[in-house]
């Protein structure tokens, strides 16, 4: 039922319209249930309505936590030790 | 692509394998119930599961709306459709859904029924305004993602004036069906669902924010992480849902904090109470009726209730007596339990809602996980 990848603002259409691009799929999609969304920006995307707008500052500092994922390995180590 | 490459990376999925490895206690068994079906989608997709320890075990729970829709919901809108002749719009997922007398709303086109796929609400609306001379009726179905939509376009409706459009209403809530699993007595009594937390929504979150998880944490001791729909999301969330049960905590963490806030969409809220309110009682596909569940319009917006137009009443329908959907949207069984799984029924011709949607938990073992359990023997 929904795409559930981020879509890129490529243009403002008049009135709440958007057109998007998903990966290549554009598509015109509604922002009247999201405010300040302007061209550049990622928003979440159901059944033609963009939900939420994606964070870049989040999305760096998610992704910083799962890098953290290989030194919390070696730091934690099969014999237990506590880092 | 931005927001997507990067949460698929397969080296740092392989990194955060390990790391769960070395987290989970070896002598412990850890459940977890991923709610939503765009989560039970990617896991299955992205072969989660095979990176995860022997003893974490992934349950999937209630989270696809089709699944979820019981047969006697897609029975008012086939009825409407057959005897009323008004033009029936739904999503494409729903129009397959098997519901009684062998049919499904695709099949009720087939006998006549002026039955139409939409891609979204505005579409709905649309058509309507397109044939003023017929009554065009949306068969809205959905949890808090797909309700503000509804919303948006019944206010418009009013706003028009349309005197041929309504709305056949079945949006449902996502805490309340969590209540529900947690109030199930294969959770609270016979222990046959061990539950030790669960794996927030992606896009229903982004609606109603982290908030309202905070009472399952502190009312029922069960963590709640709510993960983006990217496999590096989910296998993040088990990392710090496993970190939780070892560390005996029982809070709400948010991994997919670049689309979800602790508010959540505040001017989507504002709009589904404006237009909705609580139904009594709902009846879901395996969890039975179900209080304060489910929404429906407001005395308000009775012009656009398709309820109140039509008269139309609810009639309960038993399942399919081979289809386990029941007990699988319950987590109390798998899609391989079903004797028809992969048999009679497919993707193809769906026997069960859960066989429907790529969301749905038996569409998504068979599409990308059936294989994995069958024994290879040698010729
Ligand atoms: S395989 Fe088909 S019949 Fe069996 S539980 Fe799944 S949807 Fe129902």
């Amino acid at each position: 039922m929904c795409l559930a990848i981020p879509a890129r603002v490529i243009e403002l259409t008049g009135g709440d319209g958007a057109r998007v691009d998903f990966g290549g799929v554009r598509r015109e999609i509604s922002l009247a249930l999201v405010d300040d969304v302007s061209v550049g920006d990622y928003v979440i995307v159901h059944v033609g309505y963009a939900l939420s707008r994606l964070d870049a500052e989040e999305a760096e500092r998610t992704l910083a936590l799962f890098a953290e994922a290989g030194i919390d390995v070696v730091g934690t180590g099969a014999d237990g030790a506590v880092p | 692509m931005k927001y997507v490459d990067e949460f698929r990376d397969g080296a740092l999925a392989r990194k955060l394998a390990a790391a769960i490895r070395a987290e989970v206690a070896p002598d412990r068994r850890y459940a977890f119930m991923e709610f939503c079906g765009g989560h039970t989608h990617a896991i299955s997709r992205y072969g989660v599961t095979d990176l995860l320890p022997p003893n974490v075990r992934m349950i999937h729970g209630p989270g696809c709306p089709v699944c979820v829709l019981p047969i006697g919901r897609i029975d008012m809108a086939i009825r409407l459709g057959l005897e009323s002749g008004a033009t029936i719009v739904s999503y494409g997922d729903c129009l397959r859904v098997p519901a009684s007398g062998g049919l499904s709303l695709l099949k009720a086109k087939a006998r006549g029924a002026d039955i139409r796929m939409i891609y979204s609400a505005a579409d709905a609306l649309a058509l309507a305004q397109k044939l003023p001379s017929r009554q065009v009726v949306f068969f809205a179905i959905g949890f808090e993602t797909t309700t503000p939509p509804t919303a948006l376009v019944i206010r418009q409706a009013q706003a028009l004036g349309l005197g041929n459009f309504s709305v056949l209403c079945n949006h449902v809530l996502t805490p309340s069906a969590i209540i529900s699993i947690l109030e199930s007595p294969d959770v609270r009594e016979l222990g046959t669902v061990p539950l030790d937390g669960f794996i927030g929504p992606a896009h229903v979150s982004t609606v109603i924010g982290s908030r309202p998880y905070a009472f399952f944490a502190e009312e029922y001791r069960k963590p709640v992480v709510i993960a983006g729909f990217e496999p590096l999301d989910v296998m993040q969330a088990v990392r710090m849902l496993v970190r939780q049960v070892n560390q005996r905590r029982a809070e709400v963490e948010n991994e997919f904090t670049r689309a979800v806030t602790e508010d959540g969409n505040l001017k989507a809220q504002a709009l589904v109470a404006e237009v909705f309110e609580l139904r009594r009682s709902f009846e879901w596909r395996g969890l039975g009726h179900v209080p304060y569940s489910a929404l429906k319009i407001r005395r308000a917006f009775a012009d656009f209730d398709a309820e109140v137009r039509f008269g139309l009443d609810y009639v309960a329908v038993a399942d399919n007596k081979a289809c386990e959907c029941g007990a699988i949207l319950r987590g109390v069984r798998k899609p391989t339990d079903c004797r028809i799984f992969g048999t009679v029924c497919t993707p193809e011709n769906p026997m069960g809602s859960c066989m429907v949607s790529s969301e749905g938990a038996c569409a998504a073992h068979y599409n990308f996980g059936r294989f994995r359990d069958v024994p290879v023997v040698a010729a």
